[in-house]
């Protein structure tokens, strides 16, 4: 069973196809990043960062390439899967009228995917995922702790109440200078300082898993304000701050796993390729005798085969969505219908 | 246009604009505290209204759209969109909270930032120096600034560029005075 992912909800154009999923999990048969890929033949030109409206030129040459990569028909998928919310209104409508036309034109049935769910499920790509286990998700616009007892199975533990970590590392590379998208600059600036790393300060939430990093991004700024930082201060300052940031990540997910029943922990979203999250979880789950997951860090980022891994989940648990599908900007992650119940 | 009437009458507006019945400044202590204040203005927006914030990173742009947003009636967390660039909430009325700060001109275009400026809810844009000045007129404009020496502190500017933003500002000024006499 072939699935075609489409994930259009903010600034990427994807898709991908993949196989299953099977017993070693969904397997990656292609996956085109729009921004990412080396289409300029197609577009005949540069692909701006952020162009919701560039998403209806690009769909359909992405749809075809990833199909083209994954040496597959039409007549060979089983599905369509697409990304229904949350993100910018005008990106989603995109994605979901390309995916209701392709699913009439070649009666295929349309599943709708959570943009959040499709990160999860980025853990399901030639991988499986085991239940119990408490997910944490860690990207530009969002973080949330999630408990999974099941398939389709989502309880929120925890989110951030202000800033998202993908967010903070983008503003703390700006306070420091560094230029946009400054997450990863960051991150290298902050790789480079020797020595001890005292964190910022950071939020504490007792009694709750929930994340702040509006004071910690605060802190950082009065800091720079206040000293003039030569180099080795500016990398000093930048991996306190990326310390204070994988710490409260790192924290918390432990504490979400071991509230729940001392739980395998599962690291996904964009913020879980920085190396200093993934050594501090990895160090801090073997710690307290945690297995820990984290995808291939090229499965981090908003793709489309996340998208495919959790539509092919979704259409084998709780069967496909009705046509008249639709999309919201803003979507609370629910668990899925189960099909047997109907 | 609206530069080039400016000037015609440049004398006058000036009169105008410092008058302190079109703008008036408060100092915040606590991000709990500006929240109060932002939802003390929410129950004076009705839908069209357009909050422009301004400040820098860190200042606590967000928190006060928090504190409007609770004062709207609305139920679901407030968290920053700069990814994810606007967020819908539906409190009494609906919620439009923009977030410019990653977007250059011709993004903002291509985004369709404008299609968010709506009639039928009230809107709030944080880093909205970056809206085309066109789009911003007649908004309530907000300036949060850190305070030296007091990492809690904010100077809050409020400042009216329309008519009815201005019976807003009055409107607001008399509530927090009447808030403080209590």
């Amino acid at each position: 069973m072939l699935t075609l992912g489409i994930e259009t909800s903010c600034d990427e154009t994807a898709a991908a196809v993949v196989r299953g999923p099977g017993e070693a999990g969904v397997e990656l048969l292609s996956s085109v990043v729009a921004s990412q890929d080396d289409l300029h033949a197609h577009f005949g030109g540069i692909v701006p960062e952020v162009a919701s409206r560039r998403h209806i030129e690009m769909i359909m040459p992405v749809v075809g390439e990833a199909l083209q990569r994954a040496q597959a028909e039409w007549d060979d998928l089983s599905a369509i899967a697409v990304t229904v919310g949350p993100g910018l209104i005008g990106s989603l409508v995109v994605g979901v009228a390309a995916a209701k036309g392709l699913a009439i034109a070649r009666g295929l049935p349309l599943v709708g995917v959570h943009h959040l769910e499709g990160h999860i499920y980025s853990a399901a790509i030639d991988s499986t995922l085991t239940f119990p286990s408490v997910v944490l998700i860690a990207s530009g616009g969002h973080s949330h702790l999630v408990l999974m007892r099941e398939h389709g199975e989502y309880e929120v533990l925890g989110r951030t109440l202000d800033d998202a970590p993908g967010e903070a590392f983008d503003k703390g590379a700006r306070l420091l200078g560094l230029p946009y998208p400054g997450g990863p600059a960051l991150a290298e600036l902050a790789d480079s300082s020797a020595g001890r790393v005292d964190p910022l300060p950071r939020a504490r939430l007792p009694g709750s898993l929930d994340f702040s990093f509006s004071g910690v991004k605060t802190a950082l700024a009065r800091l720079v304000k206040e000293q003039e930082l030569d180099a080795e201060g500016r990398a000093r300052a930048a991996a306190a701050y990326q310390e204070s940031i994988a710490l409260s990540l790192a924290e918390r997910a432990i504490e979400a796993a071991e509230e729940s029943g001392y739980l395998p922990i599962v690291a996904v979203g964009g913020v879980a390729c920085n190396r200093r999250l993934r050594a501090l979880l990895a160090a801090k789950a073997e710690e307290a005798g945690l297995p820990v997951i984290f995808p291939d860090t090229k499965l981090c980022t908003d793709n489309g085969a996340m998208v495919a891994a959790a539509g092919a989940h979704k259409f084998g648990h709780a069967g496909a969505d009705s046509l008249d599908l639709d999309c919201a900007a803003n979507l609370q992650l629910r668990s899925w219908p189960r099909a047997e119940q109907d | 246009m609206r530069t080039i009437i400016w000037l015609a009458v440049a004398p006058g507006v000036f009169v105008l604009e410092n008058q302190p019945d079109n703008q008036f400044v408060r100092v915040s202590h606590s991000a709990d505290e500006t929240r109060t204040l932002a939802s003390r203005l929410a129950a004076l927006l009705t839908p069209g209204d357009l909050i422009c914030l301004y400040g820098e990173l860190g200042a606590g742009k967000t928190t006060f759209i928090q504190g409007l947003a609770s004062g709207l009636g609305v139920s679901d967390p407030v968290t920053s969109p700069s990814f994810t660039l606007i967020h819908e909430h539906r409190g009494d009325v609906l919620l439009y909270h923009l977030d410019l700060y990653r977007l250059n001109p011709e993004e903002l275009l291509e985004a369709g930032i404008e299609e968010a400026l709506r009639s039928d809810s009230v809107v709030a844009v944080e880093w909205a120096e970056r809206l085309p000045r066109g789009l911003r007129s007649g908004a309530l404009d907000i300036e949060i600034a850190c305070v030296e020496d007091r990492a809690e502190s904010r100077r809050l500017s409020f400042r009216a560029s329309g008519k009815h933003s201005a019976d807003v500002i009055r409107d607001f000024e008399s509530t927090l005075d009447a808030d403080s006499r209590t």
